[in-house]
């Protein structure tokens, strides 16, 4: 019952094969309700996620598969240790609007503003993860609910504050006054590519060394496959779930800070609701059955449907929902084949209340 | 600014159109729940609910046909639900998130692709339920706007609750869904497959999901906007959880939340920023959740 516990079933490449063809007959038949050339419609979709003048789409690309792969990390983190957190978009919020916060506000050197915000940013995500986690093990309230309805507090909260007091009212829109220039993050020399990206690879070496070389991850996961005998065993499984839910609500925090320094220098009101990364970090962690190494891949492949289908709407006016859509068809044929994906109860209460118990 | 002024008929008149379509969604809920299918798609269900009605309302000219098409709509994300969850073995969690996301991907998709239009679609050719006006309940004070003047589909959101108790009790094909969610082995000792059961839990979870994506769609408003559900199907699985999925106190919950719905729609008057009004529903679906777990947890303690 718990999250990777099977080997996977499928064998060869026969049934991945028509996989493979019902998602295409799907897309087809969704191209062709929109009237798009296909030629077209594939040159755009390729420059769009891979071309550009100077690589410049594959530079957005990436730093959008950068924001995907961080909110993968942090859901990875907790998805393991059997917590089922899907407010990994209130915590990004809230992470981005606290960085850009004081990004704006905060005075002093602008390596020590960056490294506020960025901290402050994770220390955000990680509390709003943290009062999730509160509610389900001194409350009752299960995470799967309580972790999602903590989303909309934080999207209106945060679309308050730079709608209304905080607002730069000479832009005309619902956002943040500018960070700072001296504070924005770098780009590697000679591209358009900000080094946002290596705080992602930094929080996923530590993951990776956290969850495999630590006793303390060695616990977490351990709950995370048999919460009753991680408790059996006397491990302090509250505490291992409110510290799991901290560290995978600061890196969600964290990408919310590299996308303010990184790439719109500002809070802008739903720049990181309206992409949906936290649902596609969420995808892309299934995708591949929360394999660590394989999730880049998938984050990237994500990444790269949602520029690609930009650009297909720029060059056929294929609308770019498709690629949304898709994401959501290829979960479905993927994971439904991989039968070893199971969530069962977490640590403390507040498993999958239609499974099996007392239906009164 | 006392109570009279928030407890006016116009207050009252617009509750149902609150709890309509969480009712509606959430009875849909109750009956995955109850047989053992954990739902948590809803949102996406309703979403697509409410597309579909307004392309039925639109092709077809009418509100009838628009609730029709916002059924089927519905009923297909049922059968999509089960293919993925029972025909092959995914994971219900899984199955949920991504129909959650197809919902919104697709209804976005085809809103750009059929009307051309991104945001939102109005047009007059859209043709929305009328209230319905009942002489003589209309007259009486307090309860009269709440029972009268509402759209068909609070009429029957409100049979189907009661009608899904006495189902539930009484009905052996009742027994036999709640047999599939709490002894599956008994149901198939007795000669039923409980898969079978819990796809017929699926289409008719689908069907009242339409219907509540309808009443957002072609009864509250005439009009489609991206996203439209807005949480209410995550309401509705609150509401679901919080009741076990037993229809009455499903009902009284969900008044309950439609009460602090259009409380919030009342007090945008004052003068609060939009975003605090669009943020209470669910802060009070989370408060409300907070309070009875917690009472709960008490009580088994």
């Amino acid at each position: 019952m718990s999250v990777l516990d099977s080997t996977p079933p499928v064998r060869g490449l026969t049934p991945w094969i028509g996989v493979l063809v019902w998602i295409l007959a799907i897309l087809f038949v969704l191209m062709l309700a929109a009237g798009a050339p296909f030629g077209g419609a594939l040159e755009g979709f390729l420059s769009g996620a891979f071309g550009g003048r100077r690589f410049a789409y594959l530079m957005t690309t990436l730093s959008r598969a950068t924001l995907i792969v961080g909110m993968a990390l942090a859901v990875m983190l907790s998805f393991r240790a059997g917590l089922f957190n899907i407010g990994g978009e209130g915590q990004l919020v809230l992470g981005g609007l606290v960085a850009a916060l004081v990004g704006v506000y905060l005075p002093g050197p602008p390596l020590l503003v960056v490294a506020a915000g960025i901290l402050a940013g994770m220390a955000a995500g990680a509390a709003w993860a943290v009062l999730a986690g509160v509610l389900q093990l001194y409350v009752g309230v299960p995470l799967l609910v309580g972790s999602l309805l903590l989303n909309y507090p934080a999207r209106y909260l945060a679309s308050y504050v730079v709608g209304h007091p905080l607002r730069d009212v000479a832009s005309g829109l619902p956002q943040s006054h500018l960070v700072p220039v001296e504070a924005w993050l770098p780009f590697f020399p000679g591209t358009r590519l900000d080094i946002g990206i290596l705080f992602v690879v930094a929080a996923a070496v530590f993951a990776i060394v956290y969850s495999h070389t630590t006793v303390h991850g060695y616990r977490a996961r351990m709950t995370g496959h048999s919460a009753p005998f991680a408790e059996a065993s006397g491990l302090p499984v509250r505490r291992l779930a409110l510290q799991t839910l901290a560290m995978s609500g600061a890196i969600a925090g964290l990408v919310g800070a590299i996308a303010v320094f990184g790439i719109h220098h500002r809070y802008i009101d739903g720049m990181l609701v309206q992409p949906l990364y936290a649902w596609t970090g969420i995808v892309a962690v299934l995708l591949v059955k929360m394999i660590p190494w394989a999730v880049p891949l998938s984050g990237f492949f994500f990444a790269a449907l949602q520029t690609g289908a930009a650009g297909m709407e720029r060059a056929a006016g294929v609308p770019k929902e498709l690629a949304i859509t898709m994401q959501a068809v290829i979960i479905l044929f993927v994971a439904s084949r991989l039968t070893g994906l199971h969530f069962g109860g977490g640590a403390g209460e507040g498993g999958r209340p239609g499974e099996g118990g007392d239906g009164t | 600014m006392g109570l009279e002024a928030l407890f006016d008929p116009a207050f009252a008149a617009s509750l149902p159109r609150f709890i309509t379509p969480i009712l509606l969604a959430a009875l849909g809920g109750a009956l995955c729940e109850r047989a053992g299918v954990f739902n948590i798609a809803l949102e996406g269900f309703v979403l697509v609910g409410a597309f579909s009605a307004v392309l039925g309302a639109y092709f077809f000219g009418s509100a009838a046909m628009g609730a029709l098409t916002a059924v089927f709509g519905g009923v297909l994300m049922g059968l999509i639900f089960a293919e993925f969850h029972l025909r092959r073995p995914g994971d219900p969690i899984v199955v949920s998130i991504a129909l959650n996301l197809l919902a919104a991907g697709l209804t976005t998709y085809l809103l750009r692709a059929i009307f051309d239009v991104a945001g939102a679609f109005r047009d007059p050719a859209i043709v929305g339920f009328e209230p319905i006006h009942i002489p003589l309940v209309a007259a009486i004070p307090l309860v009269g706007p709440v029972l009268s003047g509402q759209s068909a589909l609070f009429y029957v959101a409100l049979g189907a609750a009661v009608f899904m108790h006495v189902f539930f009790a009484r009905h052996r094909l009742g027994l036999r869904l709640r047999a599939a969610g709490e002894n599956p082995a008994a149901l198939v000792a007795g000669g039923v497959s409980p898969e079978r059961v819990r796809l017929w839990a699926l289409v008719l979870c689908g069907a009242l999901c339409g219907l509540a994506g309808a009443q957002l769609s072609i009864a509250n408003v005439n009009l489609f906007v991206e996203n439209m559900s807005a949480g209410r199907g995550w309401i509705a699985v609150v509401a679901v959880l919080l009741t076990r999925g037993r229809p009455l106190p499903l009902l009284a919950i969900v008044c309950l939340f439609g009460f602090v719905d259009s409380l919030s729609f009342r007090v945008q008057g004052l003068g609060w920023p939009q975003q605090f009004t669009d943020m209470m529903p669910y802060v009070a679906t989370l408060a409300v959740l907070v309070v009875l777990s917690w009472w709960r947890l008490r009580r088994s303690a």
